[in-house]
């Protein structure tokens, strides 16, 4: 019989006439394709086509290309339908796969365009002007109460005001991605990257290492159902706190760290022994309920000094009456995670079918808390999957407060999207803990990438907003009218609170 | 109230008629009051045409467009009141005073010529002057000397004796702008932020000191060389000479000088695809 | 409550023809004058400051609004009405008798001029709410008169309330202001507050009720300039309940004066300071203090900050207030000779009113101008206490603002 039924996905084409033979690419790949006898011979069926030895050949001579070998045409029973079915067949296992649903769902993003500013209302130039996008993050007043300064002025009443924000130079941070998942130089360039940048990175569920320290001002602390790392110390030192509630390319499920990645520095940043596995339960067992919830969200306040709490939360189909729970369970900002959100690793059929665009989650939950006049006192962080200025502008426009950004910030790193992610082999040194392959980030160099991304995309947004006639961020939050959708059906634009174009 | 009233000023705003013209010699003097804009510049032309030198528009009241794209070196224009918007756009030669204030809009993209304004003048003055002389004796606007360029002999240079708002000199993209800060009525700082935000040419000059948070990123700050001053001191003897001010007292206080660090400021802002 | 909210519901909302789903544009001239000494001034003095900023405007909305016309009636409300017919007249009128004691009732003074043939009928009352009817409820008099004119421009076909205050009026119309003000025989009226507006829609207004200033009770609003932040603008106010049905940036700006000053009870200069908020770097810049004030000012009332180019003058009885967009993109003078300030989109405005002002300047952008009337109250909205959709449906009276329930924000 033979082993497997399932072809490889890429043919590894080597140019030996050019090659030099140096082994460049058995070193640089971490899926082990490469033998080596005097030239490289590659295993077809291990590679990922994540470019490491192509883009580290001296030569040049290396091309990944597609396997065309043809498979009988079937619109229903479509390639990944059959492999799948054969794997399965062979191993009776669960598939697991990593980042985020690739499966051709309409982007909503995609369907919708911008205003602009044409003689009525002049634009506005982003570079010599000012465009403001700082952005606080948290619970605000729904009203300013002041008192006479005896002097002629006001100042704030006592006890009013906005407390416990913080202050954002733009309206991108950083999505989870806790330490184990990806690796420490990972965190490390995310860690200074916010920094300097003046915005956030996120622990993600595991853990604030040591070396990150320096940089806790600029960190939120997750706290998840496994409470890895979680201690009042952890609590004190991030600028936020965070209850990962539910993640959007797995709503509903845990996870689950292999004991194999729980190394020395992991397991004193998770605080859990060497070598066993990290689990996440499905929910947190002290919230079986939204009073639960509240309850927990004091309880970190009160162990941090009031330090702004939010929850993040899968994207379902109940977004909105869960969001407004959840504000009203005392939660400083609301999360919300679409169903292109990636993931170091999550069951396929979980990361592919459950779940809702972010696009409809921003929309309906902006729109609930303004009709239960509650959108003060929590702001909305929207992700899963933005992945250029335009779609953070979009969201934003649709009533986000942030955007949070996960897949391109790997991107950005080096990710290639070859969604490996969950077998702690990646090559560019992202996803995994092997000392051998996690030496290939550099965080200063990270940092740097991280930075350069940032900036560009917050400089695009600022172009936006002058052509849309408006100098600061907030003019653009929640102005759907800036808005219209190409080619989305009656009900979704409704749903949306967008008209479609020409109207 | 009734009593400073002007009982004369009709309640229709501007008569659409021909002014009132007095000739005398090569002056022709045009009572401008109540009269709308299109007659009274027309009157104006006509006066030139007529061989007048020198133009006398008296009553003037936010008329439009006086001086307006006219062409000849030695004409002048003599306006007693306040003008009106866009006064002196696109001129190219002659000279106009102002007795009064000026509002917003004077010397829009003026090629040659002299704009003398006893008085203050308002928001985006000088926007894209490509040459002549702009004296202003009081304050000015928000946006004043925007996009200010020079090409080949064309250098224009702008003198403002009182206090400017935000977005002074920006775009400056050549010529010289001058502020003093002398005769104002604004409270707080002699210019407001954003000075010279996007410059990339030409100089400004401020008579006195500017802080960091005042001046556009792509601005460096100098105080005024001996050479500099060399530069501006002519300009300023023009300008007093213009306004009747005393050119030892504008320069007792040290100047400082802008600019740009760079002739391509966003050359590292975009990314080629 | 002495209204029917189910006759409001079943009304047409399509009689208020400038009811908008989409965004209005326009440009304008404004005025603003006011004798901070309460002396009474002509409406000459506004129609010269309009007339002269002619063409700012472009003949489609011209309008203005005095305070202490009419001192023989100093503690009456005074509704000018506009009815299409007749019949509208007589049915407004039967309502108008269930809430108030009319004292006088006639037609508005008027004469013909060229040009304007598709006036309204224009009729003004002078009204004391009934006192067994006020009584009855716990409502203020203030609410009472919100309440009929809700109930009129709500299920009154053809009838329309045009301002409604004490001891003052809105003339307004389509046309250019001289025209509207000579037909209204403005000249014939003293003030000692006046606004006036030059409009340039880029849209057909095609009704009288539709042209500015915008005023509910005391209140009157004009405005220049294109709010490019409208869209958020409007959905902040709907969350507390106002219903911005009119599609225009001065209905949007009166909600949220109406909403700081009345509701959040927020000092008039700090409700400016949240409308044209200060730049971060300049807050940053502050001394402390102010700097916590300031930001908390900003964060929380973002979505309602006006982005974009204005200059707006709000009139009321107290006196009145003049502001303009955070980096000015818009023009205003302003101007004071003895207790006369005075604020126009242009200095000339200004000179063919007063030709030798003591002082003339240009105001900076974000700091509000300010005229009070020595001896009068503030703050602006007297003793009122309806909720932000109660004021929506009167401004606007159409089933989309009168009909939903409304969430109450404290």
């Amino acid at each position: 019989m033979p082993q497997t039924l399932i072809q490889p996905e890429f043919k590894v084409d080597i140019d030996y006439d050019k090659c030099h033979k140096c082994g460049r690419c058995v070193q640089q790949c971490g899926w082990g394709v490469y033998a080596f006898n005097e030239r490289p011979l590659p295993d077809d069926a291990k590679c990922r086509a994540c470019h490491r030895c192509v883009t580290y050949c001296p030569a040049h001579c290396i091309t990944i290309k597609k396997n065309d070998l043809a498979m009988k045409t079937n619109d229903n029973w479509s390639d990944a339908a059959r492999k799948s079915i054969w794997k399965q067949a062979e191993t009776g296992g669960v598939l697991l796969t990593g980042m985020g649903n690739d499966k051709p769902y309409q982007s909503i993003f995609d369907h919708l365009v911008l205003d602009a500013c044409q003689v009525t209302n002049p634009s506005i130039d982003p570079l010599r002007e000012p465009m403001e996008l700082r952005t606080y993050l948290g619970r605000k007043p729904d009203s300013v109460s002041v008192e006479s300064d005896g002097d002629g002025g006001y100042r704030l009443a006592e006890g009013a005001g906005m407390t416990n924000n913080v202050e954002l130079a733009t309206p991108i941070i950083f999505s989870p991605m806790s330490y184990g998942s990806v690796s420490l130089n990972v965190h490390k360039s995310l860690a200074m990257a916010a920094t300097r940048l003046g915005t956030l990175m996120n622990t993600g569920e595991g853990g604030l290492h040591a070396d990150l320290y320096p940089y806790a001002g600029n960190v939120i602390v997750q706290v998840a159902s496994g409470r890895f790392g979680v201690d009042p110390e952890y609590l004190n030192r991030g600028a936020a706190i965070e209850i990962k509630v539910g993640q959007g390319a797995k709503p509903g499920i845990g996870g689950h760290l292999p004991g194999e990645k729980i190394d020395r520095q992991v397991s004193s940043t998770r605080m859990i022994p060497q070598g066993t596995d990290a689990i996440s339960p499905a929910p947190h067992h002290d919230i079986y309920s939204i009073e639960d919830l509240r309850q927990l969200i004091y309880s970190l306040k009160e162990a941090s000094g009031y330090k702004p709490v939010g929850v993040k939360i899968a994207a379902v189909h109940n977004v909105a009456a869960i969001a407004s729970g959840i504000v009203r369970a005392g939660a400083d900002y609301v999360y919300l995670d679409g169903f292109r959100g990636g993931t170091g690793a999550a069951p396929q059929v979980i990361r592919d079918n459950i779940g809702i665009p972010v696009e409809i989650a921003v929309a309906v939950v902006d729109q609930r808390l303004r009709d239960e006049g509650i959108r003060n006192q929590a702001s909305i962080i929207a992700a899963g999957s933005i992945r250029s200025s335009a779609d953070v502008a979009k969201a934003i426009a649709l009533g986000a407060d942030v955007v949070a950004i996960g897949s391109a910030t790997l991107m950005a790193l080096g990710c290639h999207m070859c969604q490996g992610c969950h077998t702690g082999c990646c090559s560019w040194g992202l996803t995994t803990q092997k000392p051998e392959l996690t030496r290939r980030v550099d965080p200063e160099w990270g940092a740097e990438r991280l930075v350069n991304l940032v900036s560009a995309w917050s400089h695009e947004v600022q172009e936006i907003l002058g052509a849309l006639g408006v100098n600061a961020v907030e003019s653009l939050r929640g102005s759907r009218e800036r808005l219209r959708a190409i080619g989305l059906d009656e009900q979704t634009c409704r749903i949306l609170g967008v008209k479609p174009a020409g109207m | 109230m009734k009593q400073v009233m002007d009982p004369t000023v009709p309640q229709v705003g501007y008569l659409k008629i021909e002014p009132p013209v007095a000739r005398e010699g090569d002056t022709a003097t045009i009572d401008a009051k109540n009269i709308y804009y299109r007659q009274l510049n027309e009157a104006v032309r006509r006066a030139y045409a007529d061989g007048a030198k020198k133009v006398v528009l008296e009553n003037v009241n936010g008329q439009r467009y006086i001086g307006n794209g006219i062409t000849g070196k030695d004409l002048k224009i003599e306006v007693r009141g306040t003008a009106g918007n866009d006064m002196a756009m696109f001129m190219n030669g002659p000279t106009v005073e102002v007795f009064g204030n000026a509002q917003d809009g004077v010397s829009n993209t003026m090629n040659a010529g002299t704009v003398i304004v006893h008085g203050d003048a308002g928001d985006v003055l000088g926007y894209g002057m490509r040459g002549g002389r702009v004296f202003i004796k009081g304050d000015v606007g928000y946006r004043v000397g925007i996009h200010m360029k020079a090409y080949e002999g064309l250098v224009p240079a702008m003198v403002c004796g009182g206090k400017a708002r935000d977005f002074f000199g920006e775009y400056m993209a050549g010529g010289m702008l001058v502020l003093l800060g002398m005769n104002s009525q604004f409270e707080g700082p002699l210019v407001g932020g954003y000075l010279g935000t996007g410059m990339h040419g030409g100089v400004i000059y401020v008579r006195g000191e500017v802080e960091p948070w005042q001046t556009g990123k792509e601005v460096g700050v100098f105080e005024a060389s001996a050479e500099d001053m060399a530069e501006l001191k002519p300009v300023l003897e023009e300008y007093c000479a213009a306004q009747g001010m005393d050119l030892a007292e504008v320069l007792s206080v040290p100047f400082t000088k802008l600019v740009p660090v760079s002739h391509r400021p966003y050359g590292k802002l975009y990314a080629y695809t | 409550m002495p209204y029917d909210i189910d006759a409001v519901r079943d009304f047409d909302p399509r009689r208020f023809r400038e009811e908008s789903p989409f965004k209005i544009h326009g440009g304008c001239g404004l005025m603003g004058i006011c004798d901070e000494s309460g002396s009474l001034m002509g409406g000459e003095i506004a129609i010269r400051a309009l007339a002269i900023q002619h063409d700012r405007g472009n003949g489609l909305g011209g309008g203005f609004a005095g305070y202490g016309i009419y001192p023989e009636f100093a503690d009456h409300f005074c509704f000018h009405m506009m009815y299409a017919d007749t019949a509208a007249r007589q049915n407004a009128e039967e309502v108008l008798g269930r809430f108030f004691a009319v004292d006088l009732a006639e037609p508005m003074p008027t004469r013909a001029v060229k040009g304007i043939d598709d006036a309204p009928l224009l009729w003004r009352y002078f009204l004391r709410p009934d006192a067994d009817k006020l009584h009855a409820g716990d409502e203020s008099a203030e609410d009472f008169v919100v309440h009929a004119v809700m109930l009129i421009n709500g299920t009154v076909d053809g009838a329309f309330v045009a301002s409604s205050g004490k001891n003052m009026g809105a003339f307004k119309g389509v046309g250019y202001p001289e025209e509207i003000a000579h037909y209204y025989r403005l000249e014939e009226y003293s003030a000692h507050t006046w606004v006036g507006h030059n409009r340039f829609p880029t849209n057909t207004p095609g009704w009288w009720g539709g042209a500015h200033p915008f005023t509910l009770l005391d209140w009157s609003i004009v405005h220049n300039g294109e709010i490019s932040s409208y869209g958020i603008n409007s959905r902040y106010l709907e969350a507390f309940g106002y219903k911005c049905t009119l599609g225009t940036d001065t209905e949007v700006a009166a909600y949220l004066f109406d909403l700081m000053l009345r509701r959040h009870k927020l000092p008039l200069e700090l409700a400016c300071k949240a409308l044209a908020s200060p730049l971060w770097t300049e807050i940053d810049r502050m001394p402390e203090d102010e700097q916590a004030l300031l930001r908390s000012l900003r964060a929380v009332y973002g979505p309602g900050m006006l982005n974009g180019p204005f200059a707006i003058v709000l009139g009321f009885n107290g006196g009145m207030v003049a502001l303009n967009d955070r980096i000015k993109l818009r023009p205003l003078v302003a101007a004071r000779t003895g207790s006369v300030l005075m604020v126009a989109s242009e200095e000339s405005a200004i000179r063919a009113v007063m030709p030798e002002p003591d002082r003339v300047w240009m105001p900076k952008a974000g700091e509000p101008t300010i005229a009070r009337v020595s001896g009068m109250d503030w703050p602006i909205h007297g003793d009122l206490h309806l909720s932000p959709s109660a004021l929506s449906c009167a401004v606007t009276g159409t089933e989309f603002s009168c009909a939903e329930e409304t969430v109450e924000v404290s």
